[in-house]
């Protein structure tokens, strides 16, 4: 059984034929070419598979893709030339907020959409929109300070 | 890829009416709310089902109500929506309390109140508030619509009075102005996790004395419970610390938990009971009573 599955991906219109049990992750690095999105824990808990559903971040890992049809997927692909992630991305470098590099994308697109909500960027509200990002290497502390910079010099 | 979701049959509803009609004329099937759940329980082989029903598109369910005298929030409801509204947040803050600690922003976003009612987790967070705000839910079917007091509705890990051709519609919170409520949540961390125990209490207080007192803990029972003996013990006793701390030990003999993963049996014991204190303290503080 195959079902025709279109939405938005950074701003075209895709469509893709689909099994139902196939994930958006799997339909986004397989099928589209989409490689900043991440396969970390593949079950709800690491962050690394973040995108935008309609503006909002999601796993991308844990929604099937015939869920999505007819909404609006963004990646860090399709923001990266904003000024929100151009500087979340300098801040991290120079925060040294960045080690083995992997959970980085999912962080840069949580962190984008706290920045686009107008969330006031306290470290309380920064840690608590990104308890669901998950980093192995570099802990919080520069991941929190980087977002803080980011915040404070676009504004 | 770690993980293969075994192949099922597909279908989406637009509207209640299409769901019900689905519900009604398949067998085997399993319903797809947020699927923040069912797509890890698909994948780890929780659930093998032929049929997969997604309602997570019927509009109609996805409100949250002022009708005055209560709120009614459907059951496609984002938690998210919930933690951010401003109605749940002057009618029932302790729902929004709750709701704000479960899971990540990411889970949020996608996960409904009805998915987590549903799903019947002994650990859903959503439970001990509506058990203390006396919530009810309303089941439909295509015979019609009957309502359920949410203390009714969990039987067991995973089960529920659903039957198999009912859906949940909506959740019913009566709004009672005069009381204070809070929710306390003990996890393995502080974000991102499970309840190794849950409590939520309200309080209703008349000059010194207790009024009306409600607990309702998690993830310390088949399902989440009700501290009965607790709130009975209270009622119409004077507000003092040592009351309350007394009150709290009695928790014990309505819960009955295991020992798993995140804690061992006797550790949760000792937590509810700590837990049921410090809610009942933060409760009256909430309407101004500091003990």
């Amino acid at each position: 059984m195959y079902v025709k599955v279109s939405f938005k991906l950074n701003g075209e219109d895709v469509t893709v034929d689909v099994e139902p049990n196939e994930i958006l992750l799997d339909t986004l690095r397989l099928k589209l070419g989409i490689k900043s999105v991440k396969r970390g824990c593949e079950r709800a808990e690491c962050g690394a598979c973040t995108v935008l559903l309609n503006g909002s971040p999601v796993y991308s890992c844990t929604l099937l893709t015939v869920q999505i049809d007819g909404m609006e997927v963004r990646t860090l692909e399709g923001i990266q030339d904003t000024p929100e992630v151009k500087a979340l991305v300098s801040k991290f470098v120079e925060a040294g907020a960045v080690q083995c590099g992997f959970c980085t994308p999912g962080f840069i697109v949580t962190a984008y959409a706290l920045i686009k909500k107008g969330v006031e960027p306290t470290p309380e509200n920064i840690k608590k929109a990104l308890e669901g990002n998950i980093c192995r290497c570099t802990g919080y502390k520069k991941i929190i300070e980087a977002v803080t910079k980011a915040v404070e010099s676009i504004k | 890829m770690f993980y293969r979701i075994p192949k099922f049959n597909y279908y989406r509803a637009s509207t209640l009416n299409e769901a019900l009609d689905l519900v009604s004329s398949l067998n085997d099937f399993k319903v797809l709310a947020g699927g923040t759940d069912l797509v890890i329980d698909l994948k780890v082989r929780r659930y093998t089902v032929k049929n997969v029903v997604d309602i997570s598109r019927i509009k109609e369910l996805d409100y949250i109500a002022d009708d005055g005298d209560r709120v009614r929030i459907g059951a496609l409801t984002k938690l998210q929506s919930i933690a951010d509204s401003p109605i749940i947040r002057e009618k029932a803050p302790v729902l929004a309390d709750a709701v704000r600690e479960m899971a990540s922003w990411q889970i949020r976003n996608v996960a409904t109140i009805g998915g987590n009612l549903c799903n019947a987790s002994p650990a859903a967070d959503t439970a001990p508030p509506l058990y203390v705000l006396n919530a009810t839910l309303r089941l439909v079917s295509k015979e019609g619509e009957r309502e359920v007091p949410i203390t009714e509705f969990f039987l067991g890990p995973r089960k529920t009075a659903l039957r198999s051709r009912e859906l949940l519609k909506e959740i019913v919170i009566p709004h009672e102005p005069d009381c204070g409520a809070s929710f306390l949540k003990l996890g393995r961390r502080n974000s991102f996790t499970l309840s190794v125990v849950a409590v939520a209490t309200l309080v209703k207080v008349d000059k010194n004395k207790f009024a009306d007192v409600r607990i309702a803990l998690n993830s310390v029972a088949p399902t989440p419970v009700r501290a009965r003996k607790a709130e009975e013990c209270l009622k119409g006793k004077e507000i003092s610390l040592n009351n309350i701390t007394e009150a709290a030990k009695l928790v014990l003999h309505d819960i009955s938990p295991i020992s798993d993963v995140r804690a061992s049996a006797e550790y949760r014991k000792d937590m509810s009971v700590v837990l049921t204190r410090d809610s009942l303290i933060k409760s009256l503080e909430r309407v101004g009573i500091k003990v």
